[in-house]
């Protein structure tokens, strides 16, 4: 009957009986709308990082010294104590993006039915799907490359404050930049993100649905039947394995992602074929996609509430 | 093709029924509007049409399945469903940015050109402005999409009656052509009454009177009938009597006009008038039990 939207250029102001069309990118736009919504997504981790280097200035306070103390010890000791600041900033913050992507999710379809504006984006023509996928592409691929961008950001301004700080006071920033692999690190934490987002996505989905079923208190709905589960399991059969599958759920990728050297957490291994054979991974990822089509399915049938 | 095609539209929820096997047929180019008390099931009307609730019995909105190609039919349907649904934390221009990309009939100019007739900043969130601004700000959106069904439902509940004029105004005079149909719902029918050419009361669930304005202001004559004349006005079986400053004014349906000046004056009824008129034989007749609320799909809150 009519064009697609893909048959006609752009024909500005010349109104045919052919309607007039031009190229959308409902998918792209969706993204800056959540962008533009949930400003936590890229606020949070900021303030965290800003946090985080306040707290390394302050504790760089008589830096230079302790520097000469811990040079002494055997390398692979004073590269851990180097290293120590950095990889605890890098983890606050894929902390920090974990909280913020549950609780995303949580109100990602709730908020729209709650303030009703709902009905305005049904009025466009935007699918249930697009809408949907925009939403869990927030946690699973805007939130990890936005926290790798700070957290990169955030450890350039540490390596760069130690080493203005150690040549102020006559010693070779050396020290610091062979003991913290920085480009090694970047990737570490590149494949880090990748994992991690594999691993949680059932997480994100299951919030994503009870953000779009729950009337109210979503946060209670999605984690107390868990609990629930949890307990009856331990009163009935004296067992906790529902509780160890959900902790192997939220930590499970480490052991897997990685292999860590005896004594330290620092610089481990990446073991990416290990983790793709793991059977965790893609049992997590197929109940993530049986969510998110239960999520795009039920929001056909949502309204406001 | 009508525009809207409806056979035995029926939706119920639960035990209630909201839509009671509708017959209705919109042809391109018209406006209709949808009166009806609160409960009718106007909204679940709309609702249907729009591809927002499933229903049983046939439909067709230019040519589709509301329910199962909703996302195709959205591009030639446009609506407004309530006041106030744009969300809050948006900015004008971050919402036409998204209005534009989406869309692939939005013409951003014409929406742009619109506000700029409007005190309206393009920096200002919604939360900002005012409910008459908001309303402005959903009809320049609307009027700049070149769709070929318009819904209103409400579409000017709880504005002054500044904005309320103007938004027919606008409607009427930079949007409306005989390529595109506008099917409104609202409660102040006095001042759709020139807008309409098509007129639906909807009760119950069921439509309980539909023709177009021009039957409307051949067939329906209003009496201010004279005190020696009533007894002769009743037999003529007036469709609706009421007391206006101590005299009757008596509705009739069909009746001869020049038989109707000898009894009084004789003027035309209002959209109201007749809806008074018809609701209130309505409710005479025995009925199913009404339905409490409308009621948007699975779960909506009052209306």
């Amino acid at each position: 009957m009519n064009t697609s939207s893909n048959d006609t250029p752009q024909s500005a102001g010349v109104r045919d009986p052919g309607y007039r069309s031009s190229a959308t990118q409902p998918f792209y736009w969706s993204v800056w709308r959540e962008l533009w919504e949930n400003r936590a997504i890229y606020v949070a981790p900021l303030i965290v990082a800003v946090v985080v280097l306040f707290g390394f200035l302050v504790s760089t306070a008589g830096l230079p010294e302790r520097r000469q103390t811990v040079l002494l010890l055997e390398p692979g000791k004073a590269r851990a104590a180097i290293e120590m600041p950095y990889n605890a900033a890098a983890m606050m913050l894929i902390f920090t993006a974990f909280i913020v992507g549950v609780f995303y999710c949580l109100d990602a379809l709730h908020s729209e039915r709650r303030d009703r504006s709902i009905l305005f984006w049904k009025s466009l023509p935007v699918s249930d799907l697009t809408t949907v996928l925009s939403k869990a592409s927030i946690p699973l691929v805007i939130l990890p490359l936005v926290t790798f961008a700070i957290i990169v950001a955030t450890q350039v301004v540490m390596l760069l404050w130690t080493s203005v700080l150690l040549m102020t006071h006559g010693m070779s920033p050396a020290s610091t930049w062979t003991n913290v692999p920085f480009l090694q690190g970047c990737l570490i934490l590149l494949y880090g993100f990748v994992a991690i987002a594999l691993w949680h996505a059932p997480i994100y989905g299951w919030a994503l649905l009870v953000s779009g079923w729950a009337r109210r208190a979503t946060f209670l709905w999605a984690v107390l039947p868990l609990l629930g589960i949890g307990f009856f399991e331990k009163i009935t059969f004296g067992t906790w394995h529902f509780a160890s599958m959900l902790k192997n759920r939220l930590l499970g990728f480490a052991p897997h992602a990685f292999a860590f050297n005896a004594h330290s957490i620092d610089c481990p291994q990446l073991t990416p074929l290990k983790y793709l054979s793991t059977s965790g991974l893609w049992v997590g990822l197929i109940f993530a996609a049986v969510f998110v089509a239960a999520a795009v399915w039920q929001r056909r049938y949502r309204g406001p509430i | 093709m009508a525009t809207i095609e409806a056979r035995g539209l029926r939706k119920t929820f639960g035990t209630t029924i909201a839509l009671n096997g509708i017959d209705l047929r919109v042809e391109e180019g018209r406006i209709l509007g949808l009166v009806g008390p609160n409960g009718a099931g106007k909204t679940t009307a709309l609702n249907a049409i729009l591809g927002l609730t499933p229903y049983q019995g046939e439909l067709k909105v230019l040519g589709r399945d509301p329910w199962n190609e909703r996302n195709e039919l959205m591009r030639d349907v446009s609506f407004i469903a309530d006041v106030a649904v744009l969300p809050r934390w948006v900015r004008v221009t971050q919402l036409l940015d998204y209005v534009a990309g989406v869309h692939p009939r939005f013409d951003r100019a014409k929406a742009e050109a619109f506000l700029a007739k409007t005190t309206i900043k393009p920096t200002s969130k919604v939360r900002e402005l005012s409910k008459g601004m908001v309303a402005q700000l959903h009809l320049a959106l609307v009027m700049a999409i070149d769709a070929r069904l318009l819904v209103l439902d409400e579409p000017t509940l709880g504005l002054d009656i500044l904005y309320r004029k103007q938004f027919y105004d606008s409607l009427l005079n930079d949007y409306f052509d005989h390529s595109r149909t506008i099917v409104v719902t609202t409660h102040q029918v006095e001042e759709v009454q020139d807008v309409l050419t098509d007129l639906m009361f909807i009760n119950r669930g069921r439509i309980v009177l539909q023709c177009s304005m021009e039957e409307f202001d051949s067939r329906y004559v209003e009496v201010m009938v004279n005190p020696e004349h009533v007894a002769a006005a009743r037999a003529l079986k007036p469709l609706h009597e009421r007391p206006v400053f101590g005299r009757s004014v008596l509705l009739f349906d069909h009746v001869d006009r020049n038989q109707l000046a000898a009894l009084g004056e004789v003027r035309r009824p209002s959209i109201a008038d007749l809806f008074v008129a018809v609701m209130s034989n309505n409710a005479a007749q025995p009925q199913p039990p009404p339905v409490p609320s409308e009621t948007y799909g699975a779960s909506k809150g009052a209306n």
